[in-house]
């Protein structure tokens, strides 16, 4: 009824904002990769070097590329605990039993509560001096809590805040899925004698799949993202224990200011997240079209 | 019969805990929140402050004397404007997308969803130089200013908010749509009579979740305002760096700035998942 002009023009907005903030920077920041500049530096103006010396410079740096290993091990390290959690939840959801609902409601509250102010709750828990968690632990265990000090304290500590923070995520997202599985299989399992184990793992988990590889590839995502709450909890340190991937670049461009050599980063970066977002768009649609029929 | 009560006292009992675990760093950080830095000091006291004895400082020298006012100020403004505009951006895009069959739409949507799931940390130095220095008119640039932010939020809000709409829009007979235009209504008449009334509920969803991400955001907006647009969450990062002696401060002002999420907690509760996995699963 109305030209495909008006459907444009209505679009263009969205299309422009999205095209200013989001597609310029892109291409912004992968030219400024291709070039040597430092504004801080005695040659303060954008020099071309090459298509790949930032890149090759950057395969070389131990700091980036283990920063980067240490942003996988991390999610990884998360995925597992909150996955393995995230499932038992979901499945208990399943049943009734009192005061469900009340249950559920605060176990959404830390999807809503920002990630800074995160950070800043388990900093006043953890902190040293009066901060209830080292006071108890050394109370009752003799457990000595200084995150300050200890790398490995610090990055478990991080785990910890993480899986408070997002097995909710994991477990609601789970609980949407069990609940619209089909009931067929189950009746037949039934029937055929099968014990609740068996139902778990031969018609639960397989059926469960595809919502398990979304939740996967979120969390992953949004994993190799976090910056917030670890600034505000350890500041990536002590030394460089929690200073995962986004945290390293954020302060390798406002601190140092090679903006070459900091786009190049960002560009491998933001290679890796790509590819991963298209790897969950192509599980998503694939699952779309496997509904239809 | 045994074992089933068993099982449900033993889940009861787990969600209790898992209740309690929760709740308390919360709970905790509210008790900081109403104590003087002399009441804090030693052995962590967990009874509840009595109102009678809240520390009001904590709230006030922030708040009223200092510059936190301003940051709320801020915030509230982002976060609204920012609301506002993803709404009404998304419901064109939306009905556009809806009702049109355009040839890119599909990419469109892919293109809309890597933007929601890219990195911030990776845009930071190109948004700083183009915020600073390109994207001027005169003498004024977007660096440091509110309308900066809620353009930039517009990235991460829209493609969620169109996704949340299309589900709604689509739901809408196209007959009613053609009935109206038979009528003689315009395309303003169509949003303002039938759009919007049919899908407030979404349109309410949509711009509560798109508040609460804009009030929620840190990293981009402490690297892109200096003085004049720094929100809350940036402000409360301020206290990283003077540690020791403010931790009465950091605890109000963190408490504040949990408040609005809160709030929205009972509204949006049964949206979360849906716009988390962008109805990868649904809710």
């Amino acid at each position: 009824m109305y030209s495909s002009r008006t459907a444009w023009l209505l679009l263009s907005p969205t299309l422009i904002i999205l095209g200013l903030a989001g597609l310029v920077p892109f291409f912004y920041v992968l030219y400024i990769g291709f070039f040597n500049w430092n504004p801080l530096g005695v040659n303060d103006q954008m020099e071309f070097i090459s298509l790949g010396d930032n890149y090759r410079k950057l395969v070389f740096d131990n700091e980036f590329i283990a920063s980067v290993w240490r942003s996988i091990r991390f999610a990884v390290v998360t995925l597992f605990f909150e996955l393995t959690l995230g499932f038992l939840l979901a499945l208990s959801l399943l049943s009734s039993f009192p005061l469900k609902s009340f249950f559920r409601s605060v176990h959404t509250l830390p999807l809503v509560i920002a990630p800074i102010v995160i950070g800043s709750i388990f900093k006043l828990f953890t902190v040293q001096g009066f901060g209830p968690l080292p006071h108890f632990l050394n109370d009752w265990f003799g457990y000595d809590l200084n995150y300050g000090r200890s790398a490995a304290q610090a990055f478990w500590l991080i785990v910890i805040m993480d899986i408070w923070h997002w097995t909710p995520f994991v477990t609601l997202t789970l609980l949407a899925g069990l609940s619209a599985l089909p009931q067929d299989p189950y009746e037949s399992a039934r029937i055929d004698g099968a014990n609740n184990f068996q139902i778990l793992i031969y018609i639960t988990i397989p059926m469960m799949i595809p919502v398990l590889i979304v939740v996967i590839f979120i969390r992953l995502m949004d994993s190799l993202k976090i910056v917030d709450e670890v600034w505000m909890l350890t500041g990536g340190g002590p030394g460089y224990a929690t200073r995962f991937t986004g945290i390293h670049i954020w302060k390798e461009v406002f601190e140092k200011r090679f903006y070459g050599y900091s786009s190049a980063m960002s560009i491998l970066y933001l290679y890796v997240t790509i590819v991963m977002c298209w790897l969950l768009y192509s599980v998503m649609v694939s699952r779309g079209k496997s509904d239809d029929e | 019969m045994m074992s089933k009560i068993s099982y449900k006292i033993g889940i009861t009992f787990i969600w209790s805990f898992l209740t309690l675990v929760t709740l308390f760093p919360i709970y905790w950080m509210i008790l900081v929140s109403t104590r003087s830095p002399v009441e804090l000091f030693g052995k962590p006291d967990l009874s509840p402050t009595f109102f009678e004895k809240i520390y009001w400082k904590n709230y006030t020298k922030p708040f009223i004397d200092g510059v936190y006012s301003e940051y709320l100020f801020n915030s509230i403004i982002v976060a609204t404007s920012n609301a506002v505009l993803v709404t009404v951006l998304a419901l064109m895009a939306t009905y556009a997308l809806s009702r049109f069959k355009l040839a890119a739409s599909e990419n469109i949507f892919f293109w809309t969803m890597t933007n929601r799931m890219a990195p911030p940390a990776a845009f930071l130095l190109p948004l700083f130089l183009l915020f600073s220095t390109v994207f001027r008119y005169g003498d004024s640039n977007l660096f440091d200013t509110k309308i900066g932010l809620i353009l930039l939020y517009c990235v991460f809000n829209l493609p969620f908010a169109i996704w949340l709409l299309k589900g709604i829009i689509d739901g809408i007979p196209k007959e009613l749509d053609e009935a109206m235009v038979i009528d003689g209504a315009g395309l303003f008449t169509i949003f303002y009579k039938l759009i919007i009334p049919l899908a407030a509920p979404g349109i309410a969803v949509t711009s509560l979740l798109s508040f609460l991400f804009a009030w929620n955001e840190y990293l981009l907006a402490s690297t892109l305002s200096s003085v004049y647009a720094r929100t809350i969450p940036t402000g409360l990062s301020e206290f990283v760096t003077t540690t020791g002696s403010n931790w009465g401060f950091m605890a109000a002002v963190a408490v504040v700035s949990m408040l609005p999420a809160l709030l929205f907690l009972v509204l949006v509760q049964k949206y979360i998942v849906a716009g988390l996995t962008f109805g990868a699963v649904k809710g």
